[in-house]
């Protein structure tokens, strides 16, 4: 008994270090003070700041359209370049299946310094096309990893069936592999979504000097070391997070689901 | 090796190879399917059978040589092109469609010619799409073909193997193709339905008329369905024939092994239809150059058994096996063990007679190249085969090893392993053998049986008197027969492999 009581405040003690800088922040983000740990009672000003001001709401728009735009461009690409690997020769795939990991391990203030070198070079440095680009170089190999499990547990006769029947490749390829591997394209590109909305290092190396995510406008308002400039901004926090565990839960009741049905 | 034949040739592979990376899976092949036959590849695993199939159908193209449909090259068409259809080992089932819409995959595909007139009189043709109703008419059709009807709403995760295997059979179908490919259909069934299944394919060749491809590496399929039996090995088309023929003529001795069961001895003729096998002489109805080494096939139920003093050849029953219909009996004759299959049976270690009359003995030339023994390896590292002891090099067992003081063998990867009684291959090349005066010299002898002059050397074989071992070895010296000589062969000549390795 002792030690199951003992268990369970080990666990709650855990949590609590992840999530109390999480709470306080969700917290603080009814009050209307302009520092934290000041509490004037309970108010729902900062939420009403936070959609009156046409600069965070700007920058919110800007940071969505970034991460559907770069995550279906990288969500095409991977799974082109999965479906590429898993035909060619094994001599041919092995090799450029691992280099297309590799940015996946690589540091990614590697990869964003080394955008920016190659874009300062160009004419595109700085530049929406830098920017997209430089998502798509941190979504891309997220999406081939996602979708290349869902090919190897496809029958390998049945794009030959498709074409057997009479099926053009083209053809063949979207009515019966893309049907089969939709699930993987799908967790690939909501992985994108995810990766490029809270991306601050490649973004920050390759956006246009006016354009701003939310990632670099909380970086820039924190950055002299106070929080007070934008209090708005612990709403928007709080928000995102309400978002976020709202995604979480509904995905791992979907899957619970589909578990379950398949018994 | 092809038959000569007036019919109609639907299918005509020329001289075809493929090679993938470096592994020939298919060697220059020659052969022809008749229209409306159903024709089997018939080999072991990594014959090339499927690799043809997969040629035909268009999956893989061939490195070198032609395929002709009708006369008319498809070596390079793609697969959509070419009218003919696959039944995959593992189905291939569309499982995101349910059973309508798998079934009716290639037809929604598929343009027709249709024939209109139009307000001059003038007949014009357009090539158009199936209507649906069409459509739900052949996919009826076919589900009714292959004993599935009312299943068109049914997903494909629902269906038993046996079903899926319909299905995938009323998929091809249904597009009325010139071929049905079937690669290994029934491979993934049990034993009952495989053998349903045998019998419903054969009705339904009959009944769609048709030419059905089918690759199987189970003897027993391909002889109940076949009308001609393409027998592979490593690529090579070993024999073509009917069923009948396949089994009753085997055209050598891996035929003869893997259609049906039978005892294969080396043998030897030594006169005009009378050929040589454990130690006796049998009258038979092939005939080949005398001293001419072949391989002698005696299927199990040609065996007769009977009284020990009026048998051809005397053994004694070392295992008894019913098998339902027959027992299958096994007699050690010599050092030979030989199989027999009888309504009767017989006590194990009975001393029998054993009967085989000239019609049961067919005989194959021997594609012989080399001499091969079994052999085992002696305590002081030297090998026994052949009625005789030879010094040999035991390191060529096992790459990289050496041996220690004490005599065992150390590997590569440094284990010590003991080589006393292991059984190995031997083979020793007809040039690497000597022959002397002195019988003691050397490590067996035997008598010359056979001198053949063959140009610039002559071909003489050796043969033990023991258990009749025969050395064939090339020499430039003119020798006598009957001379009693002395066998040497060199340590570094005899190759020599494990038995087991060779079992692999």
């Amino acid at each position: 008994m002792v030690k199951r009581i003992l268990s369970i405040a080990f666990c709650v003690l855990v949590l609590l270090f992840i999530y109390s800088p999480i709470l306080l922040l969700v917290v603080y983000s009814f009050t209307d003070s302009t520092v934290i740990g000041q509490w004037k009672g309970f108010s729902f000003s900062l939420y009403a700041d936070l959609f009156k001001s046409a600069e965070i709401m700007g920058i919110l728009f800007n940071t969505i359209w970034l991460a559907l735009a770069a995550a279906t461009l990288s969500t095409i690409l991977g799974t082109a370049g999965a479906i590429g690997i898993f035909y060619s020769r094994k001599r041919i795939s092995a090799p450029i299946k691992a280099a297309s990991q590799i940015p996946i391990i690589n540091a990614e203030i590697v990869t964003a310094i080394a955008l920016a070198l190659l874009f300062s070079m160009t004419a595109l440095y700085r530049t929406y096309f830098s920017l997209i680009i430089g998502h798509m170089v941190l979504c891309t190999p997220f999406v081939v990893l996602s979708v290349m499990p869902k090919l190897k547990q496809m029958d390998p006769n049945v794009y030959e069936a498709a074409l057997d029947l009479g099926a053009t490749p083209s053809k063949a390829l979207f009515k019966v592999v893309i049907p089969q591997i939709f699930s993987g394209i799908m967790a690939g590109f909501m992985l994108s979504i995810t990766l490029s909305l809270d991306d601050y290092i490649i973004t920050a190396f390759t956006k246009p000097k006016t354009f701003d995510t939310i990632s670099t406008y909380v970086y820039n308002a924190v950055k002299n070391g106070t929080n007070s400039s934008t209090p708005a901004l612990r709403a928007l926090s709080a928000l995102i997070f309400v978002v976020m565990i709202a995604a979480v839960l509904i995905i791992n009741l979907r899957a619970k689901k589909t578990k379950e049905d398949r018994k | 090796m092809a038959k000569l034949s007036k019919d109609e040739k639907i299918i005509q592979i020329v001289g075809v190879s493929k090679v993938f990376d470096e592994t020939v899976a298919v060697d220059n092949i020659d052969l022809y399917v008749r229209k409306g036959e159903f024709i089997t590849f018939l080999g072991p695993s990594g014959c090339g059978k499927t690799t043809t199939l997969r040629m035909i159908a268009g999956f893989d193209i061939p490195t070198s040589g032609k395929i002709l449909l009708n006369g008319k090259d498809i070596t390079n068409l793609p697969p959509n092109k070419r009218p003919v259809n696959t039944v995959f080992q593992r189905y291939a089932l569309f499982p995101h469609y349910n059973i309508y819409d798998n079934i009716a995959f290639g037809l929604k595909l598929k343009k027709i010619p249709v024939t209109y007139v139009n307000d001059k009189g003038e007949t014009y043709t357009k090539m158009q799409k199936l209507t649906r109703k069409e459509i739900d008419e052949k996919v009826k059709n076919a589900l009714s073909v292959v004993d599935l009807e009312g299943f068109e709403k049914r997903s494909v995760s629902t269906l038993s193997g046996g079903q899926q295997q319909r299905v995938a059979i009323a998929r091809a179908i249904v597009n009325e193709p010139e071929i049905l490919l079937l690669d290994e259909p029934l491979g993934a069934l049990d034993l009952k339905m495989r053998k349903e299944m045998q019998i419903e394919l054969k009705e339904m060749h009959r009944k769609l008329g048709i030419t059905f491809i089918y690759v199987t590496h189970d003897q027993e399929e391909a002889l109940t369905m076949s009308d001609t039996i393409v027998v592979m090995k490593d690529g090579k088309i070993q024999q073509i024939g009917t069923p009948t023929s396949i089994y009753n003529e085997p055209a050598n001795a891996f035929v003869a092994d893997f259609i049906g069961d039978s005892n294969i001895f080396n043998g030897t003729m030594v006169a005009p239809r009378t050929v040589r096998f454990c130690n006796k002489n049998f009258d038979c109805l092939d005939d080949f150059e005398k001293n001419e080494k072949v391989d002698v096939v005696v299927r199990p139920e040609d065996i007769r058994m009977t009284y020990p003093e009026d048998g051809m050849l005397k053994g004694k029953v070392i295992s008894v096996v019913f098998k339902g219909v027959h027992y299958e009996i096994t007699v050690k004759v010599r050092k030979t063990e030989v199989i027999v299959q009888s309504t009767e049976s017989r006590e194990m270690g009975d001393t029998i007679g054993l009967v085989i009359q000239p019609d049961g003995i067919h005989i194959m030339k021997k594609e012989f190249t080399i001499n091969k023994y079994d052999g085992y390896i002696t305590k002081k590292n030297t090998v026994v085969f052949g009625d005789g002891e030879f010094e040999c090099d035991v390191t060529k067992l096992y790459p990289g090893s050496h041996l220690d003081e004490e005599g065992y063998l150390i590997t590569a990867n440094g284990e010590q392993i003991d080589l006393t009684d292991v059984d190995v291959n031997v083979e020793v090349e007809f040039k690497d053998i000597e022959i002397s005066d002195n019988a003691e010299e050397g490590g067996t002898q035997g008598h010359i049986v056979s001198i053949i002059y063959k140009g610039d050397h002559y071909q003489v074989i050796v043969r033990t008197e023991e258990n009749e071992e025969d050395f064939v070895l090339d020499t430039e010296d003119l020798w006598n027969e009957n001379d009693f000589v002395g066998v040497k062969i060199a340590p570094e000549n005899i190759r020599l492999t494990l038995k087991q390795e060779n079992n692999k």
